[in-house]
């Protein structure tokens, strides 16, 4: 990296971090000076406070853990799903032409439209949180695995069964190295959904987590820790963004190497 | 491929999972699942009825109004922080950070400021919604084709003209992409926020239901969501090949070359 | 002698890079007059692009100044029309043949009739009149950069500057280009910068070629073209004075290639072998 564009990196960080102080700068005068309600919306600082202060919590960790359980379960399991089905349909013209509609049918349905069915199955448990997650979760990994093995290309496959080689083999060679960049995107985009889903479960059926605790936080009047736990949250959210990103490139950089065999 | 074949991929599977569902719930009465004929036996009652009015009109409004506001508000202000290098990166940490809270737990924070009312439903709707189209704006400002520009410039076409002309067909393939998620976002909020705390509209009337046990009801509202959903979906597809024609012919001239 | 058209003095421009600068162009003085087509051309990597877009105020000048009839450009002139090489990227793909012509006039707030007649006769003068609904991308190459040309013709500005337009068109296409560059000129009077790497495109072209050193960048020489003014492919480039002035430019550009210049600055003599 040469000194200009270091030159532009230093000065980009300084810029965001200055951004990032002055919200937290307007965010603890506007409730000190009375221009919103100290009651509705606490400084900042004293959220921070209870935020560190949750830290130190065990019930807090415990919380979290649940919702982390309930995220890595739902997405684990919607990945495999999407991924076997991905392939299987993708892989049969058939397949792909008779469930065209169904997919296109059920894919826009909001998973919150689930809730009440949840409510219904499991009740107050981590298994309505998991019905949600993985319902909204597998619809963005299965297609993008179907954009990939669309993409596949028809040439390598055809001399790959030319020399004979089987289903399983041409999937591991051709197929998968294809499909592979496609799945790491569907599973960063998933593992958004997915915590947004858990939250939610959490926040309305009651299920046990973080968005849960903000909820019993509101109606208990709490307000910093209502705000503490939302901050909570984001740190979460984008904890598990740049870890996705991080990991999509890794793989990929790993990935990019081995795809050059694919046309030879 | 024949007109018949394809009629037969297009409804083969739908009809056969329908078949299914009516041979399954053919024996005496499920409690969790009603039969088809059930289903729009309810969901003609419940939704063309009173609710119509009362509940599902109100919903549509909310959403409407809300994804109106936030595609506006995010094109806007995505077109603002994209053309300035100094103000995108003062802004995009904070940003990134608004972007990764989870929308729903908006809700509860909303109820807190605003109060349980139509304003809180809309708030909540834009404040989840918008970071996809926002977003994606100040992406596609960005990347703007460096000789158009240029040339833009050669000719004296500036300011608003240069924005009309010039940034946002440039940026609409990427504005679209973001507002496509954000549509889907905002229906979801729309519901979450009146399942959480209303007094009407498609999520709390669903959730009424559910509490009332009464199943065929229920599922009658979930139907409803799943029919707004795949309207949305048409809908955005609808607009997108109005917009981006210009867009599809260049992708397909290189595709061929 | 009058204002010359295009008055470039003492032109300098450095690049930051890394933890040192580039100079792209280290000292061009030029004077352009009036309705003059000249041509010029230069090693690759000589800073040609630059310059252009020095000249055309999209990029700010490190030293020297440019006039354009007398008045500092200190930002793209209203009375200057660009024509860049990548044509696919300099046409609004979104908008058909007919509005990406218009466009500038309508920009400068030109009245509809006045604004049809120039565009129609743009797109006459480039044999394009027949297709002004199409959209760009769906035009081959060589139509594309004549809407480009187009474009620039309607606009009717003082000074036309072209970047190495046809460097990226198939020779056939060039040539019948090349014929359309000195047909507009001969009708419109306008004054021509045209920057190429074609050392046959420049003088069959030109009145005027400057031939630019490697770098550090300046003008190395610059030769009068007395050929006829009525020129065609055929006859032209194989007559013994075309040939004569293209060994001439040849053996600059070889020398400019080849070693650094010799140090003098700005060459206004015209060289006659």
């Amino acid at each position: 990296m040469n000194s200009r564009m270091r030159n532009t990196k230093v000065s980009n960080a300084i810029l965001g971090l200055t951004g990032i102080l002055l919200f937290l700068l307007a965010w603890e005068i506007a409730p000190r000076l009375g221009i919103v309600r100290e009651r509705f919306l606490p400084p900042a600082s004293e959220v921070l406070v209870t935020l560190f202060e949750y830290f130190g919590e065990g019930a807090f960790w415990k919380d979290v853990g649940e919702t982390m359980l309930a995220w890595a379960i739902g997405l684990t399991l919607s990945v495999v799903a999407a991924v076997v089905l991905g392939l299987i349909i993708g892989s049969s013209s058939f397949l792909s032409k008779s469930t065209y509609t169904t997919i296109e049918f059920l894919r826009p349905i909001p998973s919150v439209a689930l809730i009440p069915l949840a409510v219904l199955l499991f009740g107050v448990t981590i298994e309505s949180s998991l019905l949600l997650v993985i319902y909204a979760s597998f619809w963005q990994v299965l297609l993008q695995v179907l954009y990939g093995v669309a993409d596949v290309d028809p040439v390598a496959e055809n001399t790959a069964k030319s020399y004979g080689l089987g289903p399983f083999a041409r999937a591991r060679y051709v197929v998968w190295p294809t499909v592979l960049p496609y799945l790491m995107t569907g599973i960063r985009l998933a593992s958004a959904v997915a915590l947004i889903l858990a939250i939610t479960a959490e926040l309305i059926i009651g299920s046990p987590g973080l968005g849960y605790q903000i909820a019993l936080t509101r109606s208990g009047g709490a307000v910093p820790e209502m705000y503490a736990l939302i901050v909570a949250t984001g740190i979460i959210g984008i904890i598990i963004n740049f870890g996705m990103r991080f990991i999509e490139k890794r793989v990929l950089a790993w990935h990019s190497s081995v795809r050059s065999e694919v046309g030879a | 491929m024949s007109i018949l074949k394809r009629i037969a991929y297009f409804v083969g599977l739908p009809l056969l999972l329908i078949i299914m569902w009516w041979a399954l719930t053919l024996g005496e009465p499920n409690f969790y699942v009603p039969t088809p004929a059930q289903l729009i036996t309810t969901f003609w009652e419940v939704w063309a009825g009173e609710r119509f009015a009362t509940d599902f009109l109100p919903s549509i409004i909310r959403l409407f109004i809300g994804l109106i506001a936030t595609i506006t508000l995010g094109i806007v202000l995505g077109i603002l922080i994209g053309s300035f290098r100094w103000l995108r990166s003062l802004t995009e940490p904070l940003l990134e950070f608004f972007r990764a809270i989870p929308p729903p737990v908006l809700v509860p924070l909303f109820i807190l400021l605003i109060g349980i009312n139509d304003q809180m439903m809309i708030f909540v709707i834009i404040s989840g919604s918008i970071w996809p189209v926002l977003l994606n704006t100040v992406e596609g400002v960005r990347a703007v084709d460096e000789v158009l520009s240029d040339t833009s410039r050669t000719y004296g076409i500036h300011g608003f003209s240069r924005v009309r002309h010039l940034v946002l067909p440039a940026a609409s393939p990427q504005i679209m992409t973001g507002v496509r998620q954000s549509l889907s976002i905002g229906l979801i909020l729309m519901v979450i926020s009146e399942m959480f705390g209303a007094s009407s509209g498609i999520g709390y009337t669903i959730v009424l239901f559910q509490r009332g046990f009464a199943i065929p009801e229920m599922w009658s509202g979930i139907a409803v969501l799943g029919l707004i959903g795949i309207a949305l979906s048409l809908i955005s597809k609808a607009i997108e090949a109005r917009v981006l024609r210009w867009y599809h012919g260049v992708k397909e001239v290189q595709r061929d070359s | 002698m009058s204002t010359p058209m295009l008055s470039i003095k003492n032109l300098k421009k450095t690049y930051q890079v890394g933890d040192g600068e580039i100079e792209a162009v280290h000292n061009i003085t030029l004077d352009i007059a009036e309705g003059e087509l000249i041509c010029i051309v230069g090693p690759s990597g000589a800073g040609k692009t630059t310059l252009l877009k020095c000249i055309a105020g999209l990029l700010a000048p490190t030293a020297g100044s440019i006039e354009l009839a007398g008045a500092p450009v200190t930002g793209p002139p209203k009375a200057m029309a660009v024509v860049f090489q990548e044509y696919s990227r300099s046409l609004f793909p979104w908008m058909t043949v007919r509005a990406n012509v218009e466009l500038p006039l309508k920009n400068a707030g030109v009245s509809k009739a006045e604004r049809d007649t120039l565009v129609d006769d743009a797109l006459e003068a480039v044999e394009l009149e027949h297709m002004p609904q199409s959209y760009p991308w769906q035009l081959s190459g060589g139509m594309q950069q004549r809407v480009a040309i187009a474009r620039a013709v309607a606009y009717r500005p003082k000074v036309l500057l072209m970047d190495e337009p046809f460097a990226a068109v198939d020779a056939q296409t060039r040539a019948d280009l090349e014929d359309l560059v000195r047909d507009i000129w001969h009708k419109l009077g306008v004054t021509i910068l045209f920057i190429t790497h074609d050392i046959d495109e420049s003088v069959y072209l030109a009145q005027r070629v400057i031939m630019l050193s490697n770098s550090p960048t300046v003008v190395q020489d610059d030769l009068t073209i007395d050929l006829p003014d009525q020129r065609d492919q055929l006859t032209t480039r194989s007559s013994k004075r075309f040939v004569e002035l293209r060994t001439h430019v040849y053996e600059q550009i070889q020398i400019a290639k080849a070693s650094k210049p010799t140090g003098v600055t700005a060459i206004q003599k015209t060289s006659k072998r």
